[in-house]
């Protein structure tokens, strides 16, 4: 079957056969890899998409789901440039092996989108959907602790 | 080992000391970073692999017919596909490419598969028909023990066997199974070269080792098949052997495309080694006044089906039995027994965190029998620079701060006393299982030890090239990075070396260069490390004799304050060094477990502090303070990732991560039943580096990658005893080892 939707602001039409997910779909049909597959059940958010609006894990969501919806993967933020919460991560040393990285990047844009200043707790409980196995997360919190306190 | 600074060259951005941002991190931020996951080639196929469901069997017929009936299926290949050596293996090759008569694990591989698409070879594997006689697993490490299925026997005796102290304590200690859990699942993609060979881009970390495998397996000669470094998504441990290697060379050959394999979690878990779970007897003498006399260990860990590193790892837990502790008089007896159960080998820490965990507990059982502060305790019968190792009587030439570790820890702020009240911050969390009031406050020490590098004699080397170009030094090397930022700190070692300001770090395939050895034990900073600096060294001095200069910076080469020959003259000449750095040699032990086994050694110390709910038996890790022994920090902001990161699979090991085994079968292969610690599990950490001069790796730098893992356990476990008074002999800690203890 051809599912439309609209990804990083582009109409798209992949052909995907039912059982599959928005993830696989992004990866091996968009040439969109920057979606990663870590835990295949939604634990790990590795695979973190923003479909309208919602920030889902697109390991759980059927690629057939997607129809006229409009997604938005770690490729589609920053706009061509640095977006402010990689910047941070970056800046912070929030990054070592990378795999979990655009899940915490697509989870964070998406909470500061709709919380510019969000306290440590917040930080905490909007990201409590990624696991990220390198870093301790010591080094994210900072990161976005840091963006948070910047006035704006 | 300390390198003349050129004035001009000091303030260059990037050198060693500093904390320069990773190179590759915009990339990863983006999503743009290649992982093995990601990689594709036109004509590619996919890959998938017959995994036995049975523990133990034997393998009575393979039918493979229904499989290839499937349309798109290109390849099924069974053990007799395997043109060379049968099996591979790290230390001893003892496992099979593909299981052929028997399986000794639950998910072995017994076959492997090539189609169009990853659906139609995961469709055809399950279409392949094995017919098994189940036999009985043998899963009890003991009777391993007993009916003599082992690996290796270990048997350390130092001092006085007859020495006895006034006061007496024993211990039985054990820790289950861990998993790596590295986030990027095992993966690679195998081109045929159209001549018989093959390119190899796939998850590890020593790829000249894999390469080797691949070579024996496969019956081709050594140039014929390269290893290249590829994106990994971490490792700790994980990806020392081979998995997939050899199979995606196999298929590629045999259909003469190019094949891709990912595994799927659940594949993850039984596609890599995990931490040897460890059963431990213990037994503590010591006089009144707090010295140590005699300590007694019986080690047992369980290697599982094959031998991967089960050695190298018992005969580590076996040397730090004692800890970072004096003792005249050592007996440690170790078995690595061979059974049913899932393999096991390298993870961070390699045997020193199990009996860390053991040696710690013993350390406070004795001090309570005393009535002398814990930390009292260990004061009085640290190991320090000149003293011999308490196993091995190997003495200490490295920098062993021990008592700087302890004093830091002490003198740390305590976090507020006053136990939280809001739900995030409890033990049961959002839930809202806990109240409050059933909320009781712990606090623990640990210290533990570490040999760095590779020991026992083995000849652990690395190659590294630095060459000067218009592009800036050039670090070219095979050494792996997972994530921990070797990326990072060779190109601070060249550019200080050098006095240039751009280098950059180029991994290459296995043709291009010798091996850079492993990436585990703590090692590359200081091997790697060691080969990058003296090459970039000896580069620098090539350049500025030939031109009889006394400094090089970005400009060219200068003499008494005048630049004589401009870098654009310089590059034209194509400079180029090599240089394969080794590290002071070990021996084997002798007949009683002694000798110079080490070639370096590094310490770390955990303060813990957990709020502990009493009636659930759950646990929230409020804190962790910890000062390390570093050598030199070479990037600062790194070592603290590594300690904040390597203190996280502490936690999850002293109270969230067992990977449960029963009758040989993983029961909780996948992230929703095995737990991994979250940004809400993680405690706030503060970090002391502490730095000393004195290791050989380069600038005194030691490595630091493990440390974090070893003591953090231990602190933990020593908190929940405090707050709890229950013995906590175990970790993970499970809610009943609290509750109902």
């Amino acid at each position: 079957m051809i599912v439309s939707f609209i990804v990083n602001g582009e109409e798209v039409a992949p052909r995907v056969s039912a059982p599959t997910s928005l993830l696989d779909v992004l990866r091996d049909e968009l040439n969109l890899p920057g979606s990663k597959s870590a835990c295949e059940q939604g634990e790990c958010g590795s695979c973190s998409v923003i479909l309208d609006g919602e920030l889902v894990c697109s390991c759980l969501v059927m690629a057939a789901d997607a129809e006229g919806s409009e997604v938005v993967t770690v490729e589609g933020l920053g706009e061509g440039a640095i977006h402010p919460v990689q910047q941070a991560m970056h800046e912070a040393g929030a990054v070592q092996c990378g795999f979990c990285t655009p899940g915490f990047v697509v989870a964070a844009a998406n909470l500061f989108a709709a919380n510019a200043h969000p306290t440590s707790a917040e930080i905490k409980e909007a990201l409590a959907g990624n696991i990220c196995r390198c870093t301790g997360y010591g080094a994210i919190i900072r990161a976005f602790q840091g963006l948070s306190d910047q006035t704006s | 080992m300390t390198i003349d600074t050129t004035t001009r060259s000091r303030n260059i951005e990037g050198r060693v000391g500093d904390s320069p941002l990773r190179p590759d991190g915009i990339a990863k931020l983006k999503g743009e970073f290649e992982y093995a996951q990601d990689l594709t080639a036109e004509n590619m196929l996919w890959a998938a692999t017959v995994r036995s469901p049975h523990p133990h069997a034997r393998i009575v017929s393979i039918d493979i017919a229904p499989a290839l009936a499937i349309g798109g299926v290109h390849a099924v290949l069974t053990a007799d596909d395997v043109p060379g050596r049968a099996t591979f293996g790290l230390e001893h090759p003892d496992q099979p490419v593909l299981a052929g008569t028997e399986v000794k694990f639950w998910g072995e591989p017994v076959a492997i598969v090539a189609a169009e698409d990853e659906a139609t070879a995961r469709s055809a594997a399950r279409a392949v028909v094995v017919e098994y006689e189940v036999l009985d697993p043998l899963v009890d490490p003991q009777a391993a023990d007993e009916r003599d299925e082992v690996f290796r026997r270990m048997l350390i005796k130092n001092g006085d066997q007859k020495a006895s102290g006034d006061v007496v304590v024993e211990g039985y200690y054990e820790v289950g199974m861990q998993d790596q859990a590295p986030l990027g699942m095992e993966a690679g993609l195998a081109v045929p070269d159209a001549q018989g060979g093959v390119d190899l881009y796939a998850t590890s970390q020593f790829v000249h080792v894999d390469q080797e495998q691949v070579v024996a397996s496969l019956g081709l000669r050594p140039d014929q098949v390269r290893s290249h470094p590829t994106g990994v998504g971490g490792a700790f441990g994980a990806r020392e052997d081979v998995n997939l290697h050899i199979h995606l060379c196999l298929l590629a050959l045999h259909t003469g495309q190019p094949v891709k394999m990912v595994y799927h979690r659940s594949e993850s878990f039984t596609g890599h080694v995990h931490r040897h779970p460890a059963r431990m007897w213990y037994r503590h003498e010591a006089n009144r006044d707090g010295k140590l006399v005699r300590v007694e260990a019986r080690i047992l860990l369980d290697g599982g089906a094959y031998a991967s590193t089960t050695s190298a790892v018992l005969a580590n837990a076996c040397y730090f039995a004692v800890g970072p502790y004096t003792c005249e008089s050592v007996k440690v007896v170790g078995i690595g027994t061979r059974t049913n159960n899932p393999p096991c080998g390298a993870m961070r820490g390699f045997g020193a965190v199990q009996v860390c965990f053991a040696h710690e507990a013993q350390m406070d059982k004795l001090a309570a029998r005393l009535g002398i502060d814990p930390i009292e305790l260990r004061r009085l019968n640290v190991l320090t620079k000149g003293s011999p190792l308490a196993t091995t009587g190997q003495p200490i030439d490295t920098p062993l701060p021990i008592h700087e570790i302890l004093d830091s820890l002490v003198a740390m702020p305590m976090p507020d006393d006053r136990i939280p009240d809001d739900a995030l911050s409890l033990p049961g969390g959002t839930g809202l299982t806990t109240s409050p009031s059933e909320v009781v406050r712990g606090v623990g020490y640990a210290v533990g030890i570490k040999n760095l590098g590779f020991s026992e004699g083995f000849d652990d080397y690395a190659q590294a090239r630095v060459k000067l170009t218009n592009e800036g030094a050039i670090v070219e090397t095979a050494a792996i990075e997972v994530g921990q930022g070797l990326v990072t700190v060779m190109a601070q070692i060249a550019r200080t070396a050098l006095g240039v300001s751009r280098a950059e770090v180029r991994f290459v395939d296995t043709s291009r260069i010798d091996s850079a050895g492993s990436t585990s034990a703590s090692r590359q900073t200081q091997i790697t490390g060691g080969a990058t600096l003296e090459a970039a060294t000896k580069l620098r001095d090539r350049i500025l004799s030939l031109h009889s200069g006394d400094e090089l910076d970005d400009e060219g080469v200068w003499r008494d304050g005048t630049l004589i020959v401009p870098m654009a003259q310089i590059v034209d000449q194509n400079f180029e060094e090599t240089v394969t750095f080794r590290h002071p040699p070990t021996q084997p032990p002798d007949e009683n477990g002694r000798g110079t086994i080490h070639a370096d050694f590094a310490l770390a110390g955990h303060r813990a502090v957990v709020d502990v709910d009493q009636e659930l038996g759950l646990v929230r890790v409020v804190r962790i303070d910890t000062a390390q022994d570093v050598g030199r920090a070479l990037n600062p902001e790194s070592v603290r990732g590594q300690i904040e990161g390597g203190i996280m699979q502490g936690v999850g090991l002293a109270v969230m991560e067992e990977l449960i085994v029963t009758d040989g079968v993983i029961r909780n292969p996948n992230f929703t039943d095995y737990l991994l610690p979250t940004i809400l599990d993680a405690p706030d950490v503060e970090s002391l580096l502490i730095e000393e001069d004195g290791s050989w790796g380069p600038f005194g730098a030691k490595g630091v990658g493990e440390p974090p893992t070893i003591s953090s356990t231990a602190a933990i476990a020593a908190a929940i005893r405090d707050a709890t008074g229950k013995p906590i002999n175990r970790v993970p800690v499970r809610p009943q080892d609290i509750a109902l203890a």
